[in-house]
């Protein structure tokens, strides 16, 4: 291996600063006393305090959590059938089309999606609400799930389910005791992509909802328009703290099963 | 029959959600502003039959395209985010290029925590990210008082609400998606080409520039499709970092329609916005597909 260089410590350095600074400016400013942003008054928890009191957050939060947990799960169920599809289906009518959709709504400009989406939604005559922004968030974040699973399922082992079906496993047995367990971390995965899609997302919530139903980011976006306060920095921190735990774990987690496996298939290796 | 469910159900609800969606905002450009609900007209009544269908045809017209034409306001919008989403993607992929080598070149032991901090702004709020800038870059913000503290400027700088502003908060947000695919690339690259190279004659930065970059060109080519497509119809960051002279045609889209309420025009905009953005998808799709055919 190469000698690591100071330019490369350097970019390093400089890269991470880049990316982690301003989160952490956000960070200690919520933990300012004072209401201007920008004057140091002391260390103080208040503005965690008003948050807790604030309802119109904790409504938008109940919210938005709900719609990310329905839609998500939408989306995975959807998303790994179409990933099914894609890898397995072979030829069929109107494959290039499938395809095509699945695709698309990747790189679509939000506006677009949410505007076409809402102008659905009212040619049909629905109310718009929670209903319509699940049904939104399902569809864009069925295909990051189909993406996600289908890159696994294109490495996938065929020969494992045919021995499945050889041993008298029905094929639905064969998907549901062999196929599944193999591809769930990438599901898994793809509901959480699907669930952090879902909680973030303002552009394509702003437009499919309706005055009976505020998410968080419509709430902080309308919010920061008027300018910095302390009581979004202090929802902010809560968010990156939650985000934090949330992918370390996963790493951990996914790193403890890497391990496991590696000793089981050594133990398996000796047997033999 | 277990088939046909499997392809039925998401195929069906792709094209209910996402392909009429669209045929929708085709059919709604091409009609007219109107003062009602919704506001727009001719509204099409299917249970009008055939008389209905040819009237409503007759009424489509190309006059909100004509009238994007016409105003200033919307291809100066057009130019402008075109500008704004090339700046700012060359210079994510200045910033990006140098920390993707560098990982490529981390101990092996690094590379899987160098790659979780990487990952983990993504997953962090997008919304969240742009309004951590509000803070530093306003003119009390903390840019501007860790300069002056430092006497390397004697009156605060006006970055908010500036196309600097926007570029910074486009840079920032997507420096994960132009890291990662740049990555990928030099993770595989063989090191002992550039010693070839040297061996040959070249000086460091002669094999960097003649081995390195263009072994590295699928990932440079990916990341900045990864980075300019979303920039050019970016809302967010235009409408919070920037200020009422940035003209960008997302920002623009939301005000005719949640504004103006103009919804043809809305429309119309986006099936523009769409046209411009197919070259670079279907430049981005067949990058993608060389890539994959490389590999098998």
């Amino acid at each position: 291996m190469r000698r690591f260089s100071w330019f490369n410590a350097t970019s390093l350095t400089l890269g991470f600063a880049f990316l982690y600074v301003p989160m952490i400016i956000l960070i200690i400013y919520s933990f300012n006393a004072s209401k201007l942003v920008t004057v140091w008054a002391g260390f103080s928890t208040k503005w965690y305090g008003e948050l807790m009191q604030n309802e119109a957050f904790l409504d938008a939060a109940w919210v938005t959590i709900k719609v990310a947990v329905v839609s998500s799960s939408i989306a995975t169920v959807l998303g790994t059938m179409a990933a099914i599809v894609l890898v397995r289906a072979g030829r069929f009518h109107g494959r290039t089309l499938f395809s095509g959709m699945i695709y698309a709504p990747l790189v679509m400009p939000e506006v677009i999606t949410g505007l076409s989406l809402l102008l659905l939604f009212i040619g049909i005559g629905m109310d718009r609400g929670i209903v319509t922004i699940t049904l939104a968030h399902a569809t864009f974040s069925m295909c990051y799930v189909s993406v996600v699973v289908s890159s696994r399922l294109i490495s996938f082992d065929r020969s494992l389910e045919e021995a499945a079906l050889d041993l008298g496993c029905s094929q639905f047995e064969a998907f549901r005791l062999v196929t599944l367990p193999i591809i769930a971390p990438a599901v898994i995965s793809g509901w959480l992509l699907a669930f952090t899609l879902s909680l973030d997302d303002l552009v394509i919530a702003s437009f499919t909802s309706g005055p009976s139903a505020t998410t968080l980011p419509i709430k902080i976006y309308s919010a920061v328009r008027l300018g910095v306060s302390p009581e979004i920095n202090a929802l902010s921190t809560i968010m990156i703290a939650i985000v934090t735990v949330g992918v370390i774990t996963a790493s951990l987690v996914s790193k403890r099963n890497a391990v496991n496996r590696q000793r089981e298939e050594q133990a398996a290796a000796r047997m033999t | 029959m277990r088939r046909f469910f499997l392809i039925a159900i998401p195929y069906a609800w792709l094209t209910l959600l996402f392909l009429v969606p669209f045929f929708i905002v085709l059919k709604i450009a091409l009609s007219d502003y109107a003062l009602s609900i919704p506001p727009y007209t001719p509204q099409l009544d299917i249970g009008g039959g055939w008389m209905a269908l040819k009237n409503f045809f007759a009424a489509l017209d190309f006059e909100n395209f004509i009238f994007l034409t016409t105003d200033d306001l919307y291809w100066k919008a057009y130019l402008s985010s075109l500008k704004i989403a090339t700046i700012s993607t060359l210079f994510t992929l200045a910033v990006g290029y140098p920390i993707a080598y560098a990982m490529a070149q981390a101990p092996d032991e690094w590379r899987p925590t160098l790659m979780m901090l990487v990952i983990l702004p993504f997953w962090t709020s997008f919304l969240i990210r742009v309004y951590a800038w509000m803070g530093i870059l306003s003119k009390e913000g903390f840019l501007n008082q860790f300069l002056l503290w430092t006497g390397i400027i004697s009156e605060p700088l006006t970055i908010i609400n500036t196309n600097t502003a926007v570029y910074i908060g486009i840079v920032y947000t997507y420096l994960p998606f132009m890291i990662l695919p740049i990555y990928a690339a030099l993770e595989k690259l063989d090191a002992s080409l550039l010693e070839a190279a040297e061996d040959l004659g070249c000086s460091r930065f002669q094999a960097f520039w003649l081995v390195t970059i263009p072994l590295s060109k699928n990932g440079i080519i990916a990341g900045s499709f990864l980075v300019f497509i979303p920039a050019l119809g970016e809302f967010v960051i235009p409408s919070l970092l920037g200020g009422s002279k940035t003209l960008m045609i997302g920002k623009i889209l939301w005000e005719e329609f949640f504004s103006n309420r103009d919804w043809p025009v809305a429309s119309a905009v986006a099936v523009v916005l769409l046209l411009i953005l197919i070259i670079p998808i279907v430049l981005f799709q067949r990058n993608q597909q060389k890539q994959a055919e490389a590999e098998q």
